[in-house]
């Protein structure tokens, strides 16, 4: 009989090794209801970003219900979805999917209105009807940034999912919060790893999957002569100061995404 | 609708709102937990990111904190916090938690507002003989504002937010009227907290977009940086 068990140890093989099952079970059932979430966010997000670009009118409602149901935390919306779903998986899947809304309505929107003009109008030019332009056109080359946005959703809701735990369909949160009652350690350090882990996991893998699907994002960076890099796909918040475009392009070229502002002047600090 | 009816009726029933269990004590605890919280994560994350913005180091750091901590989920650290010997002096672990996840999205923004001012205004200020704490104070802090403020949002909503789940980690807030209502089987008592949390959450982030947009108006735009 191995010690660590006994002592409540943080780290425990003999853990992992004879609940095998249940940690299995549980990171099963975080896949699916996380899995599920994001891809029924999808399924709705794509018609309400469509809807808000053929009626910019609803574009502020419905861009400020999807902020206004971000802010609510989540132990709330998911106590307030449990008079009408009852204790069952549905009651935490549909609370996740109206969070994934936020980041996806969003950067599906981003994506379309990045796509330019003249590849628009040379698309109707070619005889394009609308459905065929938005299947064949817009939606390839709004894929990198509706990718992004599904990477963002898809690790913020691994995360969330173990809030589920409530009403006993949070995957590894469920093993987390009857740890605590428990006080076993092991338990819920374990569970809280395989939960980073799974986040980590399911953003490397989309990350893969967005470079197999946009390999041209990657050509397109390599030579930066070109002008798609300089269409930024998801438009980063700059209320104040924007009156000066121009002023933009004076500076340094390769001056542009966040990263790589390390290098950016070396004049800045020190004294003047 | 049953519920909704119900939840009203112990909304509007004075004994919840008393005792120790009660919704002002849990509001208090709540909001005191927040308060404390946020100011620390303040003095923590905001002169960090005003001197890595100023010097233009660290950016790899400052955007990607905040990644990192989407991934994080916060009842793991919640619960995690609450079995160390943190836990025993209660209250403790929901503070930690709570600064925890509000410094990432302070650190993000403030850095990326101090570097998204225009260099050439910080070059021209230079150029006027400004020393580096002049050009702080009077062109970058100012035009970094409202980026400053968005994070100063976004950290005070994850702090609302955290500070409810903290109750399923068995520590204090509002959250635990849902939670005690939960373990009691009584709907409308898990409906009423939530709409309490729902509704305070809601407040807060409102008050702070219209903070903003105050801040926005009479900041860079309305008032010009003297010298």
């Amino acid at each position: 009989m191995s010690g660590c068990l006994a002592a409540n140890d943080w780290i425990c093989p003999e853990y992992v090794r004879s609940r095998a099952q249940e940690l299995a079970d549980a990171t099963v059932q975080h896949v699916w209801i996380t899995g599920v979430s994001v891809l029924v966010g999808i399924a709705v997000a794509f018609p309400l970003a469509l809807l808000v670009r053929a009626r910019p009118a609803w574009g502020g409602p419905v861009l400020g219900l999807t902020t206004v149901l971000y802010a609510v935390p989540s132990l709330a919306m998911f106590s307030l979805l449990l008079p009408v779903f009852g204790l069952s998986a549905a009651l935490v899947v549909t609370g996740l999917v109206l969070y994934s809304l936020t980041i996806l309505v969003r950067n599906v929107l981003a994506g379309l209105a990045a796509v330019p003009a003249e590849t628009r109008e040379a698309a109707r030019g070619m005889g394009y009807g609308p459905g065929r332009m938005l299947w064949e056109v817009e939606l390839p080359l709004a894929l990198p940034a509706v990718l992004a946005g599904v990477r963002m959703a898809t690790v913020s809701t691994v995360a969330l999912t173990t809030v589920g735990a409530l009403v006993d369909y949070g995957g590894l949160g469920t093993l987390i919060t009857s740890g605590l009652k428990s006080f076993f350690k092991a338990q819920v350090l374990t569970a809280s790893v395989l939960c980073v882990l799974l986040a980590v996991t399911a953003d490397v893998l989309l990350l893969g999957l967005q470079r197999l699907l946009t390999p041209w994002t990657r050509v397109a960076r390599a030579r930066s002569s070109l002008p798609i890099p300089e269409r930024r796909p998801v438009p980063e918040p700059r209320p104040a100061l924007q009156e000066r475009p121009a002023l933009q392009e004076r500076p340094v070229p390769q001056e542009r995404p966040a990263p790589e502002r390390r290098s950016a002047p070396g004049g800045v600090g020190k004294a003047g | 609708m049953g519920v909704v009816g119900d939840a009203w009726t112990w909304l509007t029933t004075g004994a919840n709102w008393q005792g120790e269990a009660g919704v002002w004590h849990r509001l208090g605890e709540h909001l005191w937990f927040s308060g404390v919280s946020l100011l620390v994560s303040c003095l923590i994350a905001l002169p960090l990111a005003f001197w890595l913005g100023h010097v233009g180091r660290g950016g790899a750091l400052a955007v990607n904190v905040s990644n990192v901590g989407r991934a994080v989920p916060t009842l793991a650290v919640l619960v995690l916090l609450t079995l160390t010997p943190l836990g025993r002096h209660g209250g403790v672990p929901t503070v930690v938690a709570l600064v925890l996840f509000a410094v990432p999205p302070l650190l993000t923004n403030a850095y990326l507002g101090m570097r998204e001012v225009d260099r050439a205004v910080v070059e021209a200020a230079r150029g006027m003989g400004m020393s580096g704490g002049q050009l702080f104070r009077t062109v970058e802090l100012p035009l970094a504002l409202p980026l400053v403020m968005t994070g100063l949002r976004l950290a005070a909503v994850q702090v609302i937010a955290t500070a409810t789940l903290a109750a399923m980690a068995g520590e204090g807030g509002l959250g635990r009227i849902i939670t005690a209502g939960f373990h009691t089987y009584d709907t409308a008592q898990v409906f009423a907290g939530a709409l309490l949390v729902g509704a305070l959450a809601l407040l807060v982030e409102g008050v702070l977009v219209a903070a903003g947009r105050v801040l926005a108006g009479h900041g860079p735009n309305g008032r010009r940086p003297e010298s």
